[in-house]
């Protein structure tokens, strides 16, 4: 299957705040943007790690949370139509022989842009695997993070790690189709929605699933297929389950993932910008936010957004090699505010 | 005021520490490989450290939001996060590592 390659100005990865106020930086140069992450939505950091804890220290929001910010960040974006695509990885990144990139996500969506914008913050944001030593030789075959079809899991003596809304949630839901059902967690608290909680006390009360107190420490089994595990209990005393699955819910953690491959200086899994253009060691490559690097960078949304400003500039000299820039400003040019949709 | 880092090869490092401080803050300023992803939000679980257990009775019991973190970061019976460990006088000496977990990808 032949996919269509998507032809614009700008690819930006990631959209957080930083990817979000770039769109709005490089749309008042006329730059169209479409925008990779693999959340399933806008925010980054702040959607996913604290949608509610407030942020003090944005220029003119006192206090802002989360997701107020990210809704207003894509407010602000919005007159200059960014496409979003979500749920997608980027994998590979290649040059072409007339100077623009090519961009591949895992999901098969191909990209081809004059300039390619890095605004990943910590990397790509994974499934966190819990240390539990020679987990990988059973990932996929009996091991599974995530749940795409609940059919795969007919039949199967399940055990679920976890005690966030992923776990209960899926606890109660693969329970009906499941041979056997086993929750473990390290403490009697959740942090899922007190009704999952009352639901799945409701069915270890009916006899119809297992809860456990502790901690997996190793897993039994043979050429991945699992046959059971050791569980350090909370006495101490170590104990055995007997399941032929395992799921392990621990929430997400961010991994440089593929933008180690893509031939770019990293220092530490960041990626060094010079700090006129925010541009990478590869031309036509800039990085700004969380993942860049630089003499004196402080990890503040508010250098975020300076460095998206900069790096527009530079983008746009950059991909209009022969064109005037003139710098204006929003409050005084009307071009720049018929672009913003207010004049 | 100092905390006793001993990092993952065993050694001992004496670390500067000023009253109010997190100690996740001490650590990374120190330029130990710590995570710390969310910055001392205590929101994602990424400075977790295993308190030597003669000290943990003297630090203030977890809140509940650093419980749900070492949930998700597979806490073990003497993990905190380190960025909600203020110094005090009293944790002066505090003898601690940093969780594996919590220990940055090398470059």
């Amino acid at each position: 299957m032949t996919q269509e390659t998507i032809s614009t100005d700008v690819v930006i990865i990631g959209a957080g705040p930083c990817g979000l106020f770039a769109v709005f930086e490089l749309g008042l140069l006329d730059m169209k943007c479409h925008l990779i992450d693999i959340l399933d939505r806008s925010g980054g950091q702040c959607a996913e790690l604290y949608p509610e804890k407030p942020i003090y220290d944005i220029p003119g929001l006192p206090v802002v949370s989360g997701q107020e910010l990210t809704d207003r960040l894509m407010e602000q974006a919005a007159p200059f139509k960014p496409e979003f695509h979500y749920n997608e990885m980027v994998e590979e990144l290649e040059k072409l022989p007339d100077g623009r990139w090519r961009v591949k996500t895992d999901g098969g969506l191909v990209f081809e842009a004059k300039v390619v914008v890095i605004a990943a913050g910590g990397g790509s944001f994974q499934p966190k695997k819990p240390p539990i030593p020679g987990i990988e030789a059973y990932e996929g075959k009996s091991v599974f993070y995530a749940v795409k079809r609940m059919e795969t899991f007919r039949g199967k003596n399940i055990l679920i790690s976890g005690g966030g809304d992923s776990a209960l949630d899926w606890t109660i839901n693969l329970q009906p189709v499941a041979a056997s059902m086993q929750l473990i967690h390290r403490r009697d608290g959740f942090r899922a929605a007190p009704d999952s909680v009352n639901k799945m006390h409701k069915l270890v009360k009916d006899g119809k699933m297992q809860f456990h107190l502790g901690q997996i420490t190793a897993l039994h089994g043979d050429n991945g297929q699992l046959s059971g595990v050791t569980v350090k209990g909370n006495d101490g005393k170590d104990y055995q389950l007997e399941c032929d699955t395992l799921l392990p819910f621990f929430g997400l953690t961010m991994k440089l993932g593929p933008i180690a491959n893509w031939g770019l200086n990293l220092h530490e899994n960041l990626i060094p910008v010079d700090t006129e253009k925010f541009q990478t060691n590869v031309e036509g490559i800039f990085a700004i936010g969380d993942i860049n690097t630089y003499p004196g960078k402080l990890k503040l949304i508010l250098s975020g957004f300076h460095e998206a400003a900069l790096m527009a500039q530079a983008a746009f000299r950059y991909a209009n090699p022969d064109a005037k820039v003139t710098f204006q400003y929003t409050t005084s040019s009307t071009s720049l505010q018929k672009k913003l949709g207010v004049a | 005021m100092r905390i006793v880092l001993v990092d993952q090869k065993g050694l001992e490092h004496e670390l500067e520490a000023a009253e109010g401080w997190r100690v996740m803050e001490i650590i990374r300023d120190y330029g130990f490989p710590i995570v710390a992803e969310c910055g001392g939000a205590c929101a994602c679980g990424t400075c977790q450290v295993e308190v030597d257990p003669e000290w943990t009775a003297k630090l203030h019991p977890p809140r509940e939001d650093e419980l749900d973190m070492l949930d998700q970061n597979y806490g073990g019976d003497w993990s905190r996060l380190s960025c909600q460990l203020i110094m005090t006088p009293a944790l002066d000496g505090l003898r601690l590592r940093i969780a594996d977990v919590a220990l940055r990808e090398a470059a």
